[in-house]
């Protein structure tokens, strides 16, 4: 299919989000989207699935003009959408979730399970998408819910597959077979729309590429054409550090101290098993390990939001095993909760509001219980600038900020206030590469203003280029401390479950201090 | 690499609005169309009012049998079976206005005799009376709403008010200046008892709100029969199940003179109401009950107690409904009997909905509510057309309001983007 979009221009209030967007799509082409944080990728993509309804502009389909009043519509024109957040029923089969809604029935109306089945199997042997038809869709790791997902678009004969930052959520393994899927589906003539932040990313898959800003687009390129310097330069509008400069970690005291960390979740697993780990004041640690090795639960347990089963945390000498989150955050704890949406924010609220979710009760913000509202939007006022938070006004709903945005609110918020330790799980997930250039510099800024900072990420990458000590996580347990001058090999091998012990002594010095390293 | 540089190359991160541009900005006259047929909350409303009176009229005119007779005669005159129609269905709304906002006739008698005034005001008097404790239990209801606590037991926590209201006015005696406050205050902590434990157990043992509160309307819908027949609270003497009355120190003076029954007790509803739309805005209370209610994780995560919030929501939802049956208490009826409250605390839940969760939608609820029932009496009595009518109109409208979805589809809204209507019965099932 030949996608065509000429001149979309959709606006939100005074906000144009997109403003006069041409583009094309060929049949059989992997197109890239990029663009910073509120670009307009997404309102583009949900005018073209038929969610948003344009101003101005024209949507053409192998050169017919087409209206999509819902995305019904849009699936009918051979359109598929796969939205970051998912939309799986979770107790259902995949085989179920990949019918609902076109469900093949026999007579009286009874599914069709079989042919449900069938079709599943057919499609995954055809484009190699593999999954287990009559697994439970919440039992299945993202990577393979993912996968339903795109299932569910290939069922409805969907010459066209929207991917709106597939990647963000999906580990290193998972990318590759994803790109193979993606690979697969343009071989057989379908036309891939892509967005991703992950400008690497877009050098292996992308055919061509399209960067926008301020929701215009700025310029098109071709892998083989351009590098990740330039895209990032032509994303953000000037040259971008893709290193992140630090001075070498000057630690002083220990400032989190675990020991014998224990968490056994609801279900009974031990999901963190005696861990001791130690931060001190002025070094960043990363916690490394692929995803759901037990870092969130470890991140949870130090803020109080798990409960501790055995071991104690200890913050700059405080004892708060199984403190609450208030008494917590009241030690000095800033905590950046991996899933912004459901943790970090409250979306229906405005952003002024989000800003002063923990200290709303506090100087300036309070007196005698009650809240002055001009201080209030004064400091947000202050944090969209100070954070560059692209906003219409500090009154707006955070919901509606690009997701990247989003997360600068919630990293604004836990970075204004005195912190002793900061815990930051996945602080740059989502953010384009101009934003987490920023991030990073306000982390790093943390550390040697002297505060102890655990990250917690499964992005290597980010592992590497920040921390001053990497800690493996593998199974709840920590597999081994090393520097970061230690190969991504080694590391690896940490990951996939590896002891330190068990590995040949590395070529690097353990004080290998290796200040800049490529971050994309 | 080609760059299409389209238009201006644009500035360097502005952090703030984009500023539209001049090419296809739709002419004022059409943004204008288009916000007033986007579904906002104010729309929606008067056409669920709009449809609402609708189907009643289409109600008179299929149950009355002189319009029924009209119509059986179309063919002959037809004219005349429109007349009768539209007669009849006009009778029946004035009825409902004069009788419950004021009658135009009778304000003229007034005017040229000089007498007779209470009978001109003496239907907005009675939609005031009726409203009062509406808007109480309404704003508590709203509240536990808005923070996801669901408060079924408005109707309890009245009782327990008023049980407790009726209990300071006849034990103790003192001034009124100091007298009548003590009762309006004992009232609202008797309701707050009556919350605080359903809260209590939620927080505490995770006891879903919904099933502990409506149990425990029938707890004390029970414990008030019990009382009425036993010491100190039934009237001495009597063998009714009737109880004592309160003391004229303890009762809500009249607003506008002795012959209307208009009381304290309205002007107590609309400080409650500015109270808590201040509560909810301003404080750092409200605040947090805000966030909870809209995404308990976050505010967990932030720091907030949780439990302790869902308490406190339930112990003021409570105090305010102890207050709507303190104003009954003390402002009209002075005494307790047996299935005290009617409908107040029931009627209250459907008035947040209508109110949609918001002070002054509470009050405007209240006061079409009262209306609705004071009118629909009146009605009954100068029309013949049953007071269900009135019913059936209520029932129309929170139907309506409840189901924006069908308003919109009836009247071919486009769903506005910000500020549409939100789904208000998200965090029934948490
Ligand atoms: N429903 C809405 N109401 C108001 N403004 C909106 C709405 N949806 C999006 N916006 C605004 O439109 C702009 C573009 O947002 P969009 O989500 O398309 O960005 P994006 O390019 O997808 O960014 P990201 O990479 O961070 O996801 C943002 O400034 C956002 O705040
Ligand atoms: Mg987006």
């Amino acid at each position: 299919m030949r996608l065509e979009l000429a001149g979309i221009t959709k606006r939100f209030g005074s906000l144009v989000a997109n403003d006069g967007v041409d583009l094309v799509v060929e049949p059989g082409e992997i197109h890239c989207l990029l663009g910073e944080n509120g670009a307009g990728k997404t309102t583009l993509m949900n005018v073209l699935f038929g969610l948003l309804r344009h101003d101005a502009g024209e949507i053409r389909v192998d050169g017919e003009t087409v209206e999509f009043a819902d995305p019904g519509d849009a699936v009918r024109r051979g359109i598929g959408m796969v939205h970051q957040h998912f939309m799986l029923v979770p107790v259902f089969t995949v085989a179920e979730n990949v019918v609902l809604g076109f469900e093949p029935t026999r007579r009286a109306g009874f599914l069709d399970r079989r042919r449900a089945r069938a079709d599943v199997a057919r499609l995954s042997a055809e484009f190699g998408l593999e999954v287990e038809p009559d697994a439970v869709v919440e039992s299945l790791p993202v990577g393979i819910q993912q996968r339903v997902e795109i299932l569910k678009a290939l069922q409805r004969d969907a010459q066209l597959l929207i991917l709106d930052e597939p990647t963000a959520v999906l580990t290193p393994q998972e990318i590759q077979a994803l790109f193979g899927i993606m690979r697969s589906l343009a071989a057989a003539g379908r036309s891939i729309l892509f967005i991703t932040h992950k400008l690497k990313e877009v050098m292996a898959v992308a055919d061509r590429i399209t960067v926008m800003r301020l929701g215009r687009v700025v310029g098109t390129a071709r892998p083989e054409e351009t590098n990740e310097a330039d895209l990032a330069a032509m994303m953000v509008g000037r040259s971008v550090e893709l290193v992140v400069r630090k001075a070498p970690a000057r630690p002083g005291r220990d400032v989190l101290e675990l020991s014998g960390l224990t968490v056994v979740d609801e279900r009974g697993v031990t999901v963190v098993d005696h861990v001791d780990l130690r931060v001190r004041a002025g070094e960043i640690v990363a916690l490394a390990g692929v995803q759901g090795n037990g870092q969130t639960e470890l991140a949870e347990a130090i803020t109080g939001l798990r409960p501790v089963t055995s071991g104690s945390v200890r913050v700059d000498g405080l004892d708060l095993t199984n403190a609450t989150p208030r008494q917590v955050i009241r030690a000095g704890v800033a905590h950046v909760p991996e899933d912004r949406q459901g943790d970090g924010l409250v979306s229906g609220m405005t952003i002024a509001e989000n800003l002063i979710l923990d200290v709303y009760d506090q100087r300036p913000y309070a007196r005698l219980g009650s809240l002055d509202l001009g201080e209030v939007r004064r400091q947000a006022e202050r944090k969209l600038v100070d954070f560059d938070i692209r906003a219409a006004s500090p009154t707006v709903p955070v919901g509606t900020l690009s997701g990247g945005n989003q997360q600068k609110v919630v990293v604004a918020r836990e970075l204004s206030r005195p912190v002793k330790l900061l815990v930051a799980s996945q602080p740059t997930r989502g953010l384009d590469v101009g934003s987490i250039e920023y991030v990073h510099r306000r982390i790093v800024e943390e550390r040697d203003a002297g505060a102890a900072v655990l990250i917690v990420s499964s992005e290597l990458d980010e592992v590497l280029a920040l921390g001053d000590r990497i800690a493996v996580m593998f199974r709840g347990r920590i597999t081994g401390v090393v520097a970061p001058g230690t190969g991504r090999e080694r590391i690896g091998l940490l990951m996939a479950g590896m002891e330190e012990a068990d590995l040949p002594p590395s070529a690097e010095g353990e004080d290998g201090a290796v200040t800049a390293l490529d971050l994309t | 690499m080609t760059r299409t540089e389209t238009g201006p190359p644009p500035a360097v991160a502005p952090a703030t609005a984009v500023e539209p541009g001049p090419r296809g900005e739709p002419p004022a006259w059409a943004r204008l169309a288009r916000r007033l047929v986007e579904a906002n909350v104010a729309v929606v409303t008067v056409l669920a009012l709009f449809t609402a009176l609708v189907i009643g009229a289409i109600l008179i005119t299929a149950t009355t049998p002189s319009v029924l007779h009209a119509w059986s005669q179309v063919g002959s005159a037809p004219g005349h079976a429109f007349y009768v129609t539209g007669a009849t269905i006009g009778d029946a709304y004035g009825a409902i206005f004069t009788g419950s906002v004021i009658s135009p006739s009778a304000l003229g008698h007034a005017i040229s005799t000089g007498r007779g005034w209470t009978g001109a005001f003496n239907p907005i008097s009675e939609t005031l009376v009726k409203a009062a404790p509406l808007i109480l239990a309404g704003l508590g209801v709203a509240l536990g709403f808005s923070t996801g606590v669901f408060n079924i037991g408005a109707q309890g926590q009245l009782i327990a008010g008023a049980i407790a209201a009726l209990y300071v006015g006849f034990a103790v005696h003192l001034p009124i200046g100091i007298h009548l406050p003590l009762v309006v205050l004992g009232g609202a902590a008797g309701g707050a008892v009556a919350g605080f434990i359903p809260g209590i157990l939620k927080a505490r043992t995770g006891a879903h709100e919904v099933i502990v509160t409506i149990m425990l309307n029938y707890v004390f819908l029970d414990l008030l029969t019990y009382l009425l027949t036993s010491r100190p609270f039934q009237q001495p003497g009597q063998s009714n199940a009737i109880s004592r009355t309160m003391p004229a120190t303890a009762r809500l003076p009249h607003l506008f003179g002795s012959t209307l029954r208009a009381n304290l007790g309205f002007v107590i509803a609309l400080a409650a109401a500015l109270a808590v739309a201040w509560f909810a805005r301003r404080s750092t209370l409200g605040f947090s009950f805000r966030v909870i209610g809209a995404n308990q994780r976050a505010g967990r995560t932030a720091g907030m107690d949780v439990r302790r919030v869902t308490v406190l929501v339930l112990v003021i939802s409570g105090a305010l409904a102890g207050l709507a049956g303190t104003v009954t208490l003390s402002g009209t009826d002075f005494f307790l009997s047996t299935g005290y409250g009617g409908n107040i605390g029931f009627d209250a839940i459907t008035v947040a909905l209508l109110g949609r969760n918001r002070p002054l939608g509470v009050v405007l609820g209240s006061l079409l509510f009262a209306a609705l029932d004071v009118g629909g009496a009146s009605m009954q009595v100068a029309t013949g057309i049953p007071i269900d009518l009135s019913s059936v109109i209520q029932a129309t409208i929170v139907f309506c309001i409840a189901t924006p979805m069908l308003v919109r589809e009836l009247y071919r809204l486009r769903e506005a983007g910000g500020g549409s209507i939100q789904l208000f019965m998200k965090g029934w099932s948490s």
